[in-house]
């Protein structure tokens, strides 16, 4: 039987029971300096042939629900006096790849999206709580056990690439796979990709390949007129891709 | 003027004589404003204050969590707990350590850069415990179009079939071996 004395000595007690749970230190990835790397990553629109690939394994890796996606593949048709109004599909993401395209002639392409782990990142900015947060090499992500499901991260987003989910009900999106990337392997999406159309790059590593490619390609990101600082960098974006 | 009798404190305005554009004066003498009658109230007040904060201030030290606000606005401990997560997909490198043999085949042909598990699924698992989870392998009449089928959007040097017309109904591994998939000119179907 609980009485009013025993609640109010126990109400404390459990106060510092609770700061204790949330201060469990876990454990880190051995070799790792977080300050050494500034993560990336280089989309090329040559090389995506729209087969899914890495929207699958992404799924796999991050145990995504159905019918979300934390990175998914568009296909762009563009006519020739429709630079402004593209016709964009992608069915359940491409995580099933593409049926045959209904249109014929003009441009046609793929676009894999993702998390474009802005620099200046608008969702950071607006998390009431420091659930979203800017690692210190490079990487946007959600601490879900202090997201609060408020959503303003996902308005905020201007790639679109958060969403809720649907059980957890907290702030899901493209982690970079932080868990493989600081134990020195490449994202899911990147050692899945047949064609090498995603590469993972540290823009920290003097030898990745990506200093040259920034140099000797035409490299854009997608709404530079935001100034967000993304660092999905796109080869030959074309520019009726939103 | 602040005049404090035995328990009222009152305060006593001394002003300039008020005068307006007409000449007319106004009677400032003896105006008095009774602030409060008991000077206990601002000590109890500002105890009860004092309280207040000292519970916040202990209550926000319980609750925040020590690593909050060592990188930045956010948990600290955050950072390990996402790159404690489980690996599902081994990575390459630890598929070529036992499967020599299939890379040496595969590096020379045109799937060269395309990773075992690209193909094969997510085995970090067969990769702790080879003897006991053992891979199935892929069905080649659904793994090969996915990226071989033709598409429009497809880039133009991309080798694509239409699946239906070019095996005829047989599996692509009847003709093709995956892992080098190009046919030596001697071995091209007629």
């Amino acid at each position: 039987m609980i009485t009013r004395r025993k609640l109010i000595v126990l109400l404390p007690a459990a106060a510092l029971a609770w700061k204790y749970v949330l201060a469990g230190t876990p454990e880190t990835a051995p070799n790792y300096n977080r300050s050494e790397h500034w993560w990336g990553m280089l989309l090329d629109i040559d090389k995506c042939i729209g087969c899914g690939n890495c929207v699958r394994a992404c799924s796999t890796e991050n145990n995504v629900p159905d019918g979300y996606f934390r990175t998914w593949v568009e296909r762009y048709h563009v006519a020739g006096w429709e630079q402004e109004t593209p016709q964009v599909d992608s069915p359940s993401g491409g995580i099933k790849g593409f049926p045959p395209s209904r249109f014929e002639g003009g441009k046609n392409f793929f676009v894999p999206k993702m998390c474009n782990h802005c620099v200046d990142s608008p969702c950071t900015q607006v998390c009431p709580v420091g659930a979203t947060l800017h690692t210190p090499d490079g990487v946007v992500l959600v601490d879900e056990t202090y997201c609060l499901g408020c959503r303003y991260c996902i308005q905020a987003c201007p790639y679109g690439c958060r969403f809720l989910h649907p059980t957890k009900h907290t702030a899901e999106k493209c982690s970079l796979c932080y868990h493989r990337i600081t134990k020195g392997l490449t994202t899911a999406c990147c050692e899945n990709c047949p064609t090498g159309a995603r590469q993972l790059a540290d823009l920290k590593n003097p030898d990745d390949p990506i200093h040259e490619f920034l140099r000797t390609h035409s490299v854009q990101v997608l709404k530079p007129h935001l100034a967000t600082g993304a660092k999905a960098y796109y080869h030959d974006l074309d520019g009726s891709v939103r | 003027m602040l005049k404090i009798t035995d328990d009222i404190a009152q305060i006593e305005y001394q002003c300039e004589p008020i005068v307006n554009a007409a000449g007319w004066q106004a009677d400032t003498s003896g105006v008095h404003l009774t602030k409060f009658k008991d000077a206990e109230h601002l000590v109890r007040l500002a105890g009860a204050f004092a309280i207040v904060l000292v519970l916040f201030l202990l209550i926000r030290a319980h609750f925040i969590p020590k690593s909050f606000g060592q990188y930045g606005h956010y948990r600290g401990n955050a950072l390990a707990e996402l790159s404690s997560k489980p690996v599902i997909y081994a990575g390459h490198n630890a598929c070529e350590e036992c499967h020599s043999d299939v890379l040496d085949v595969k590096k020379v042909g045109k799937h060269a850069g395309v990773n075992c598990e690209a193909c094969h699924g997510p085995l970090a698992k067969h990769a702790e415990d080879p003897g006991s989870v053992v891979p199935q392998l892929p069905d080649t009449a659904v793994l090969c179009v996915r990226c071989h089928e033709e598409n429009i959007a497809k880039p133009k040097g991309f080798p694509q079939v239409v699946g239906a017309q070019h095996s005829s109904g047989e599996v692509c591994k009847t003709c093709h071996q995956p892992h080098s998939p190009l046919l030596s000119p001697g071995e091209k179907k007629s």
